[in-house]
């Protein structure tokens, strides 16, 4: 058996043809085989993902279930109860959380099986999975590569083919950057589409939950599993009703208004990416999509405000982490000495950069020079993407200005790191939803097409996704390290 | 906006983190970079702009003050790297009185 999708996995086991525990197997076998050198995964538990198997295999479970029978891996910032819950941190390295996060539970009632929890950058804060504290994941089209971040660890395993889909958080680009570098689908729902309940969080305002997938189509199966309003997330969207993501996704494009950004920031941009997406562009006009050019005039502002708005929420939200209730406590002879020192030796080096960025952005005689205004920017971002989907549909460009870099390359220059996210970074501003879909291959390195949509019309791009998805005809290349096609 | 490590130094004590003098040597410089970097907001003329601090205009979102299920006392503190007597046990908080 080859490394499937989702739906192919979900007809098999429906028709009676393969068991649950045959894709938890072939999973498994997978991870054991290839993830000695991709290093995808900080946690597998194999008896557990079988026992899960044989249940549902049993007929125990009840039938039905959106998910039933299919393997998945979690990002290790999402909490699993009595599985140990990291968030790649020193300080949580021991932490076994006493609940499940919302999107755990309803892939496990969907009848999901988790095989374990990936490898991410420690708190998310990254671009690379570099800052973990625990080890490095290798890019699945080159072993001296970064997968990027901070969800590399979901999205080398699922572009690998260890699992079929996987789930990550995005706070400024963290599903579809590692997409886009990986080579495989990746959706950040609609700020709120998703509950965090459980979700170790980094920064609230901008923080969502969405799944890595080889197709559009997967993607909106498990989305179908995941969305919804939760009374314990009270930034969780009401009124989302019953939606079927999947429900006129083959509709095709004719007649869409795809919109292109004039102006776009272009520093750094790669010729081979541009080409690319460029010609991406120029399929799905072909298959009768309308093309229309926007503009997002504070676009280049948008590093700058995200780079003080994220560490200012990070601040505040890992005050939590100070060795008194949970993760790790240093000795100490005072409760002050105690949280400086538990929180020094348990934070890696990203981690305190943005603690103390943050920190400074809020401080008194700096708040109104940098939080206010990057607050206020915030605002004219979120306009200019008003006017923009206006007139059109979609908003199509890169997900990144490059391919994949090397490891090291950006490490010892946060600047530069956080430049990278150019392109993701103004859709958790402005709440909205984004996928990374493959367009193409740069010197073996995949690249990624990013699809933007109005708040809560995650439809339009899949619908998008899973046209150009039929219409692309670049060669697919297969990943070095895993079992995908 | 130049940040020199004893301000570094400042901040990290206000975010209860414990620097030594090499980490604030490497992240001085490193904070100036990205400072000057976002500096360039200043040049936007932004009077009149309401700030933004959530996505979506929330409304504060309300629940029953009821009496619900919560997590067991002993759950709760599993993960207390100390504890006593059902209780979290933390150092000393007045520091020199030699007892918590």
């Amino acid at each position: 058996m080859s490394a499937k999708t989702v739906k192919d996995i979900l007809t098999s086991i429906r028709k009676g043809e393969t068991k649950s525990r045959d894709w938890v197997q072939q999973s498994l076998s997978a991870i054991e085989q290839v993830d000695g050198e991709l290093k995808s995964f900080l946690l597998v538990d194999p008896e557990t993902a079988l026992q899960a198997a044989d249940h549902i295999d049993s007929g125990q479970v009840s039938e039905g279930g959106l998910l039933r029978g299919v393997p998945y891996a979690l990002k290790d910032n999402i909490v699993t109860k009595g599985v140990r819950t990291t968030a790649a941190s020193r300080i949580l390295e021991n932490y076994i959380p006493p609940y499940s996060a919302t999107t755990a539970q309803k892939l496990q009632a969907a009848g999901g099986v988790m095989v374990g929890k990936t490898n991410m950058d420690e708190f998310a804060m990254g671009s690379s999975t570099e800052t973990s504290a625990f080890q490095k994941t290798a890019n699945p089209y080159g072993k001296e590569y970064v997968p990027g971040g901070s969800s590399g660890g979901s999205a080398a395993a699922v572009a690998a083919g260890l699992v079929p889909f996987a789930l990550g958080s995005d706070t400024g680009g963290s599903i579809r950057q590692p997409a886009a570098f990986c080579g495989c689908f990746g959706l950040k729902p609609t700020y709120g589409r998703v509950s965090r309940y459980g979700l170790i969080a980094f920064a609230s305002s901008l923080d969502q939950i969405g799944p890595f997938t080889r197709t559009a189509e997967d993607a909106a199966i498990v989305l179908n599993a995941i969305c919804g309003h939760d009374p314990m997330d009270s930034t969780s969207a009401r009124g989302q009703g019953e939606i079927d993501f999947t429900e006129g996704m083959d509709a095709g494009v004719k007649g869409m208004r795809i919109g292109i950004v004039r102006n776009l920031p272009e520093e750094g941009l790669n010729p081979a990416v541009k080409a690319a997406v460029d010609e991406a562009i120029r399929t799905l006009e072909q298959a009768g999509a309308e093309v229309v050019e926007v503009e997002l005039p504070h676009m280049e502002y948008a590093v700058a405000t995200y780079y003080l708005i994220a560490p200012a929420e990070a601040s505040s939200n890992l005050a939590r982490f100070d060795g008194v209730r949970y993760g790790r406590r240093a000795e100490a002879s005072g409760v002050i000495d105690m949280f400086e020192r538990s929180r020094s030796e348990g934070f890696g080096m990203e981690v305190k950069r943005r603690i103390i960025i943050g920190t400074y952005a809020l401080s008194s005689g700096y708040y109104d020079a940098y939080y206010k205004r990057a607050q206020q920017m915030r605002t004219l971002i979120r306009q200019d993407y008003d006017r923009a989907f206006a007139t059109c549909d979609v908003i199509l460009m890169p997900t990144t200005p490059t391919t994949a870099f090397k490891f090291g390359e950006k490490a010892d220059n946060p600047l530069q790191m956080y430049l990278n996210d150019i392109y993701t970074i103004p859709a958790n501003l402005a709440g909205l939803p984004g996928a990374s879909v493959p367009c193409g291959f740069a010197d073996g390195l995949p690249i990624g097409l990013q699809i933007l949509a109005k708040p809560f019309d995650e439809k339009s791009i899949l619908r998008v996704a899973h046209a150009y998805e039929h219409l692309r005809t670049f060669a697919w290349q297969r990943p070095v390290l895993g079992v995908a096609e | 906006m130049k940040i020199t490590e004893e301000t570094v130094s400042h901040v990290a004590r206000l975010a209860r983190l414990a620097m030594p003098p090499e980490d604030l040597r490497q992240l001085a410089p490193q904070l100036s970079d990205i400072l000057e970097y976002a500096e360039q907001l200043q040049q936007v003329n932004m009077e009149g702009v309401e700030p933004t601090s959530h996505p979506f205009q929330e409304v504060n979102v309300l629940r029953e003050d009821a009496v619900r299920p919560s997590l067991p006392r002993d759950l709760a503190l599993a993960n207390a790297p100390e504890q006593e007597a059902g209780q979290v046990r933390v150092p000393a908080v007045l520091e020199g009185s030699g007892g918590a």
